[in-house]
């Protein structure tokens, strides 16, 4: 058996690799439950079925989008950047910035009722703190050659410093009988990002998501930009003659990506999530990161992406909940994920050829 | 002469072309032998398979009389047979010496491979410093490289791959010096070419190859140049016609631009001013590696300069990035066809837009028109006979040729003021080659101001009103073309001035 290249890449393959991957997962994530004791297809069945179909479907089906949401959002604009070959890894720490800008700016007004002012402004004020989050690795990068993976990464932790301080010193709640954590923002009506339909799970942050996928797929596939963006990606030089500045795409797509990020988190903290509290970030910003590239980077397979890692998310819990799975073999299975459809990406440059070994 | 090396019937298929079919000939002991084809014909494939690269379909070869059948370029060089790559496999941080252990299956210690080196280089008059590191090294240096890592293995045969596409005519003639010292001591060559005058001038037999086949095989010194193309290529070939037309203007100058090159082991650009006139086409000459890419960066605007340094009809534009040169008529294309003019997974639409876009409006407030897109890329596949199945196939999918085709027509049908291209026919058949060649005349007939970086000195004193040389970032001061001798280019390209 060898790998021959193919001379375009597959398109049928490039579809056909998340469905496939995501197959491989069941199988070998079955294995893995098998081996934990649990019923294989039970659990499967647990983790896709159930949460959509089954028994306590109407409460699951509203956490749905409510998962999904910021997953997409955040996703987007990752798969803007890698893209054009600019790794933000620190999505997690621009959507805690963002989170903390947006609450920030709320908390400032409390109690003013001024929603038609306040809540437009926290909606801003939390795409900033995740944009200008995302400028340090920019700047750093264009200005001093750093790299920006590293320096995005590291700069989640010192985000969730931050975080830390934040929910035990300025914004800590004045009446809240020193708990750490922030005044209750879905409970203050004009930052209160609640469901637009009862049930649904329908909140703006996964209006946003909507919104930006529509704009990055106009944006990618119509707009020079789009262009631009997939030039630097896949052949530097090229997107140089082409005369695309490098320095100014690095800073749009960081830009670009620290915003949603930034955005996702504060329609989690004035939603969801309620308010700043220590442990106010689950992962959403690494997650993405694997949304990202299973949705093969383009934004439809990034909508349905984020819908089915949210699914993974929710049956998941069902599964710890009702069979007793650790949450360590949910993740692991999750990451089995991203490993299977890495793998099967290989078919969509080349093709597996049978027989006899040829020194071609 | 007896044989040395005989192959009978050698077939190599690849999905969708047949490489080489039945091609059988013999190499003597002590001949230098050619292997004369167009790109493509299918000489390289052939010589992949004596060194073992490639495994042939069906045939049979035999070496010094025995069955010969190399799995792996290790077992043909344990049976005596050495190649010199047309592209060299050298690492540029390390030193000669290191280069030519890396390529040996027992290297000595270092010293005494020094000393070896130092005694094969005086022997064979290659003169090269073992301890110097190849970064520092010209490109007919490098060659010298390749070639001593051969001869330290004693070889029966050498193969050689398109050898003087890289030297001056004075490193040429500095080679086959080497070669016929070899050929003294017994070596066979099989020395690939399609340089006519070269192989009249070196081999006692040449075999032509077209289309993967043997076509004939003759005493190339029986033979003029001018029977051997028409025998390469099948057809008579007509030179492009030079119309007589009048200069304008000055259309693009350079003045003393400096630039240093942001590659590691890139030439530097040191006070380079040339001028081009409307109508007129500025050939220039050099060999790879002294300052082509860099040239053709500041004149394309991918490196931006001082205001003053680039001067379009007497405007300064040197501050001007691509786009905004192209919007003035200043349009480029690059060397390397994949990766650098022309994105390679991209379709041929996409990458039509990605030069085009600003002269043909194919982007309105930003948005792409994609129809303009393709109907650009349709034109150009039409115009200059690009053989795809339709604009809609990856770059990369094209063969050298026709992606080159492709590169070049989409910049002429844009109607530039100003056109620079880079070895516009690498790799290129003879009869392609004619027809862009062609088409660079056409458009300066028609008053655009032409430059042709090229390394192939026959297409420049084709088509050139003007020669300079380029040498390690310098340019030469321009050359009348009309009546310029190979010994005076050969003066230019090692950096001489030339009076006349």
């Amino acid at each position: 058996m060898r790998l021959e290249k193919r001379p375009t890449p597959s398109k049928v393959w490039s579809w056909a690799t998340p469905v496939l991957a995501v197959l491989a997962t069941m199988v070998a994530g079955g294995l893995l439950f098998g081996a934990l004791g649990t019923d294989p297809v039970l659990a499967i069945r647990t983790i896709f079925w159930e949460p959509l179909f089954g028994e306590f479907a109407f409460y699951y089906r509203g956490q749905l989008l409510v998962k999904a949401g910021p997953l997409i959002l955040i996703a987007i604009g990752l798969s803007l950047g890698f893209r054009a070959g600019i790794w933000n890894i620190g999505a997690e720490g621009q959507y805690i910035m963002g989170a903390i800008c947006g609450a920030a700016v709320g908390l400032a007004f409390y109690p003013l009722e001024i929603r038609w002012l306040i809540f437009p402004l926290i909606v801003i004020s939390g795409a900033l703190g995740g944009f200008l989050w995302a400028m340090i690795p920019g700047i750093l990068r264009t200005r001093f050659n750093t790299n920006e993976i590293l320096v995005s990464l590291l700069l989640v932790y010192v985000a969730e410093q931050i975080l830390a301080w934040m929910a035990l010193g300025p914004l800590r709640n004045p009446e809240g009988a020193g708990f750490p954590g922030s005044r209750n923002l879905a409970q203050y009506s004009a930052t209160s990002n609640q469901e637009l339909i009862a049930g649904w799970g329908l909140h703006w942050g996964v209006v946003a998501a909507l919104i930006a996928v529509i704009f990055a797929y106009i944006l990618l596939s119509r707009h020079i930009l789009g262009l631009n963006i997939r030039l630097a990606g896949e052949a530097p030089r090229a997107a140089r003659f082409a005369g695309v500045n490098p320095e100014r795409l690095v800073l749009l797509c960081l830009g670009i990506s620290g915003a949603l990020a930034g955005l996702a988190g504060l329609f989690e903290v004035t939603g969801p999530s309620a308010q700043i509290g220590i442990d106010f970030n689950v992962g959403y910003g690494f997650t993405a990161i694997i949304v990202a590239f299973l949705g093969r980077l383009h934004p439809i397979g990034v909508l349905m992406a984020g819908l089915l890692m949210a699914l993974t998310y929710i049956g998941g819990e069902a599964a710890q909940a009702s069979l007793g799975l650790p949450a360590a073999a949910i993740q692991a299975f999750q990451g089995m994920l991203l490993f299977f459809l890495l793998a099967f990406d290989v078919l969509t440059n080349f093709r597996v050829k049978f027989g006899a070994l040829g020194a071609a | 002469m007896s044989a040395l090396l005989e192959l009978t019937g050698l077939r190599k298929a690849y999905p969708g072309v047949v490489a080489n079919d039945n091609v059988s000939f013999q190499v003597g002991r002590g001949e230098v032998h050619a292997l004369l084809g167009e790109n493509g014909a299918g000489k390289s494939t052939l010589v992949k398979m004596v060194y073992g690269l490639v495994r042939p379909d069906s045939g049979k070869m035999t070496l010094g009389g025995a069955d010969y059948a190399p799995g792996s370029p290790h077992e043909a060089r344990q049976s005596g047979i050495a190649m010199v790559f047309q592209h060299f496999s050298l690492f540029e941080a390390l030193s000669v010496a290191e280069n030519v252990a890396l390529g040996m299956e027992n290297p000595p210690p270092m010293r005494a491979l020094a000393t070896r080196i130092a005694e094969v280089s005086e022997t064979y008059g290659l003169p090269l410093d073992p301890s110097r590191l190849v970064g520092e090294l010209s490109a007919g240096e490098r060659q010298r490289v390749e070639i001593i890592r051969c001869l330290l293995q004693d070889p029966k045969l050498l193969i050689m791959d398109e050898p003087t596409s890289v030297l001056t005519p004075g490193e040429v003639s500095v080679l086959f010096e080497t070669l016929r010292k070899l050929q003294a001591e017994g070596t066979s060559i099989l020395y690939i070419s399609h340089k006519l005058e070269e192989i009249r001038a070196l081999c006692d037999g040449a075999t032509i190859l077209r289309l993967g086949k043997v076509v004939g095989s003759c005493d190339p010194r029986q033979k003029s140049a001018s029977e051997l193309a028409e025998m390469m290529v099948g057809t008579e070939l007509t030179p492009p016609a030079v119309r007589d037309h009048e200069l304008g203007d000055v259309a693009l100058a350079l003045k003393d631009v400096s630039v240093a090159s942001s590659a590691a082991f890139g030439t530097s650009l040191r006070d380079v001013s040339l001028t081009v006139r409307k109508g007129e086409v500025l050939g220039i000459g050099g060999v790879a590696g002294n300052g082509q890419d860099e040239l053709l960066a500041v004149m394309s605007g991918e490196v931006v300069l001082a205001k003053d340094r680039v001067l379009l009809h007497g405007n300064p534009i040197g501050e001007l990035g691509p786009n905004a040169r192209r919007a003035l008529g200043i349009l480029a294309a690059p060397e390397e066809r994949l990766g650098h003019a022309a994105a390679p997974d991209m379709s041929l639409v996409e990458n039509a837009a990605l030069s085009a876009w600003v002269r043909m409006g194919m982007v309105n407030h930003g948005f792409i028109d994609w129809r303009k897109a393709r109907g650009h890329a349709e034109r150009v596949i039409e115009k200059f006979d690009v053989r795809t199945p339709g604009a809609g196939n990856a770059a990369r999918s094209l063969s050298g040729g026709n992606l080159q085709k492709f590169v070049i027509g989409r910049e002429i049908l844009q109607q530039p003021e100003v056109l620079v291209v880079n070895q516009p026919t690498w790799g290129v058949d003879a009869s392609a080659a004619a027809f862009i060649r062609q088409a660079l005349l056409d458009l300066a007939a028609e008053g655009a101001a032409v430059v042709v970086i090229s390394q192939d000195l026959d297409e420049l004193m084709e088509i050139s009103t003007r020669f300079s040389a380029l040498n390690e970032g310098r340019l030469s001061a321009p050359r009348e073309a009309a009546g310029l001798t190979i010994d005076e280019i050969g003066l230019m390209l090692g950096g001489a001035e030339v009076v006349s």
